[in-house]
């Protein structure tokens, strides 16, 4: 089948190129990898006003075609044809940003010196307008003898105009190529950029803008700061409270479906293997889906209104004093939804050493998978007690295990900056965006493809792990008199483990929980509860709530062991998969794993034997 | 009459020139990021808000555009201020 032509949209960061994709090709999309790299290709269909199909590509934002990221190499390469596994481009789409025109065009015009049939959309005219900047595209086609189309890609303005363009480019006879960028120095260009700008623009008044209204609050060296602790706050309160009842739902209705599946099937090991393991298993992942969904949504409306950058800036200083850089706080912040998009998410640092220290601590941040570790020991094992009004005992227990993380993750960073990641210490230079508002399609989109990859998470790694785990646990069968729990496969490992974590409080029911939670931290409470289950049905003393089962076979030294345990393992095979991926190879997954189980060890033993001496 | 300074102290709101920049003084990346975003002798820049006392980064505003910056990077870019209004 021959593959239709491939259009390309380049631009610089803040040019508004996703939300022109996304109004060109609506949902459309696909979101796959360059091979090779961590760079994500975003593509999608396009018909032509005379039918014919184009393959648009939305390439990565660059500010030169010298790349300083991997993102912004990515660019550069599918550009000039070097990216394995990507055609060249037939045509592009440059998009500029209109109120940015003198920086935007130097781009532009290295973009235009490389051949290709170009047409620019000259995108949020409508900002630049409020702005007070009318500006003349008939002079920027003249001087830059391209088309040059006005857009507003938030509202869909411009968008049949500059497919027709596209239209009457794609295939055309090409104009004489020259095949490499005249060689010219940024200056120089710069120069020619902010002249072109000059003679383009029609009038400019200065207004009072909003945006700057806006940033004298947002990064006021005071108010700042509380408004962002403020957000915070907000943000996480928002993803416990709202998340509540999707939760219930699909609790009940993983319970439903076991309960017809049990209704079915004669009792047996496809049954089991179906309701103790799959079921099971992915039930016990897939609750947490609201959870992350309404982070995400907090991270994605942030981002896009433009905000984020405003709290990186903030918090830069803070960064800078254990090594890293304020661009480290958006990986950071998605890390308390889950790890695996947060290590995605440090692609946008450029410093390598930066970006490795960054990967490195982003399992210490509190992700959602293990809050119902968190939440059922302190059921079981903290009183319900307020200690000040508005302030219970358990909820300070469990705000202490997150900022327990967090330290954690700074100290790690220090360390690591001094060590394994030694190197300068990174800059922070960013543009700081307008401020917009953000657009629901755009957010839906978004919010779909982060759904979407936790999903296949569930459906794929936790699915397989927990049929082995099951299959562990069932083989070989117990004789009769001997308990199944101890006499299978996981058991005997469980007995072996036992040994190495008997010396920080764990027993054989936390040594045996531990294997299958090296999968996803979530699957402890499910592993603890079968084995208990097991126990109930094997001594016929009827059934008893999880919370009784560890209250009656716990000590409270071995509980906050246990807590501590997590705040630091490493639990959590696609982490180790991501990192693996990201650094291209096992050298810092490995170390990861490494650090983080002696980090855990150490701490866990410290806290079981501090508790026992002071006779807790 | 113009005083030179650097953008790291230059005051807040005071429009201002850059004379020039100390290219030596900043590692290579951090040099072509600057130079991308527009930073270039004769182009008017302004600081608008500085992060927490205590050397939080700057933010600027050069062309049109809002930039944050390393106090160190700032105190790279030499600016003069243009002439007060007659006081």
């Amino acid at each position: 089948m021959e593959m239709p032509p491939l259009v390309a949209m380049v631009g610089n960061p803040n040019a508004g190129k996703s939300a022109l994709f996304n109004a060109l090709t609506g949902a459309r999309q696909k979101v796959g990898n360059y091979p090779g790299v961590t760079v994500e290709r975003h593509s999608g269909r396009l018909a032509l006003d005379d039918g014919r199909p184009v393959e648009l590509v939305d390439l990565p934002g660059a500010y030169s075609l010298e790349p300083s990221s991997p993102d912004e190499r990515v660019t550069r390469d599918v550009l000039l044809g070097a990216q394995s596994g990507e055609r060249r481009p037939d045509a592009l789409v440059v998009v500029l940003d209109a109120a940015n025109l003198d920086n935007h065009l130097r781009f532009a015009m290295q973009l235009i010196a490389l051949g290709l049939p170009v047409v620019i959309a000259l995108n949020m005219v409508d900002l630049a307008e409020r702005d007070g900047l009318v500006l003349d595209p008939a002079v920027l086609e003249r001087e830059l003898g391209v088309p040059v189309v006005p857009t507003v890609a938030v509202r869909r303005r411009g968008i049949d105009t500059l497919r027709a363009t596209l239209t009457a480019l794609v295939g055309a006879p090409a104009a004489p190529v020259a095949s490499t960028a005249p060689v010219e120095d940024i200056r120089t260009l710069q120069r020619r950029a902010r002249a072109l700008s000059r003679a383009a623009t029609i009038s400019e008044t200065p207004t009072r803008r909003w945006h700057h209204a806006l940033d004298s609050v947002a990064l006021h060296p005071v108010f700042g700061p509380i408004l962002l602790v403020a957000l915070l706050f907000v943000m996480f309160q928002a993803v416990f409270s709202w998340s509540e009842a999707p939760v219930g739902w699909i609790e009940d209705g993983f319970a439903a479906l076991e309960t017809a599946i049990k209704g079915m099937m004669p009792d047996g090991f496809l049954r089991s293997l179906l309701t103790d393991g799959v079921i099971a298993g992915v039930g016990a992942v897939i609750v947490f889906l609201p959870l992350i969904l309404i982070l995400f949504l907090f991270i994605l409306v942030l981002e896009a209104s433009g905000y984020m950058v405003r709290a990186a800036f903030l918090l830069d200083r803070l960064m800078a004093g254990v090594g890293l850089s304020g661009r480290a706080f958006i990986p950071l912040l998605s890390s308390f939804a889950c790890a695996v998009p947060g290590i995605m998410a440090t692609r946008t640092i450029d410093d390598e050493k930066d970006r490795l220290t960054t990967i490195l601590i982003a399992p210490l941040m509190t992700c959602s998978a293990r809050l119902p570790v968190y939440t059922i020991i302190i059921a079981a094992f903290i009183p319900a007690r307020q200690v000040l009004p508005f302030v219970g005992l358990q909820g300070l227990v469990l705000l202490g295990l997150y900022l327990m993380g967090i330290v954690g993750a700074f100290v790690a960073a220090l360390l690591l900056r001094r060590t394994v990641t030694k190197g300068e210490s990174s800059g922070f230079m960013m543009e700081m965006p307008k401020y917009q508002l953000p657009r629901l399609n755009d957010v839906a989109i978004g919010l779909w493809s982060r759904a979407t990859i936790f999903l296949k998470r569930a459906g794929t790694t936790i699915a397989l792990t927990t049929v082995v785990l099951w299959a562990l646990l069932s083989f070989p069968q117990a004789p009769a008199g001997q308990k199944q729990v101890e006499y299978s496969i996981a058991g005997r490992i469980a007995s072996g483990l036992e040994v190495i974590v008997r010396p920080i409080g764990f027993n054989h029911d936390i040594a045996l929980a531990l294997i299958p939670t090296m999968a996803a931290r979530e699957i402890a409470v499910a592993a603890i509860g079968t084995a208990y289950a097991i126990d109930d049905t094997e001594d016929a003393s009827g059934a008893k709530s999880l919370v009784d089962h560890l209250r009656g076979r716990w000590s409270l030294p071995t509980a906050l062991a246990f807590l501590m345990w997590f705040v630091f393992a490493p639990q959590c095979i696609s982490t180790i998969a991501v990192t693996r991926r990201e650094t291209n190879g096992w050298k810092w997954p490995v170390f990861m794993l490494a650090y983080l189980f002696v980090t855990a060890y150490v701490m866990a033993g410290i806290t079981f034997w501090l508790a026992t001496f002071a006779g807790l | 009459m113009t005083t030179p300074i650097s953008l790291e102290t230059l005051p807040r709101h005071q429009a201002a020139i850059v004379d020039d920049i100390d290219w030596a003084r900043l590692a290579t990346p951090e040099a072509r990021r600057l130079r991308e975003l527009g930073f270039d002798s004769g182009v008017p820049v302004q600081v608008l808000h500085r992060a927490q006392l205590g050397g939080g980064p700057v933010a600027c505003r050069i062309g049109r555009m809002t930039v944050a910056l390393r106090r160190a990077v700032a105190g790279a870019i030499r600016v003069s201020v243009e002439p007060l209004p007659a006081e």
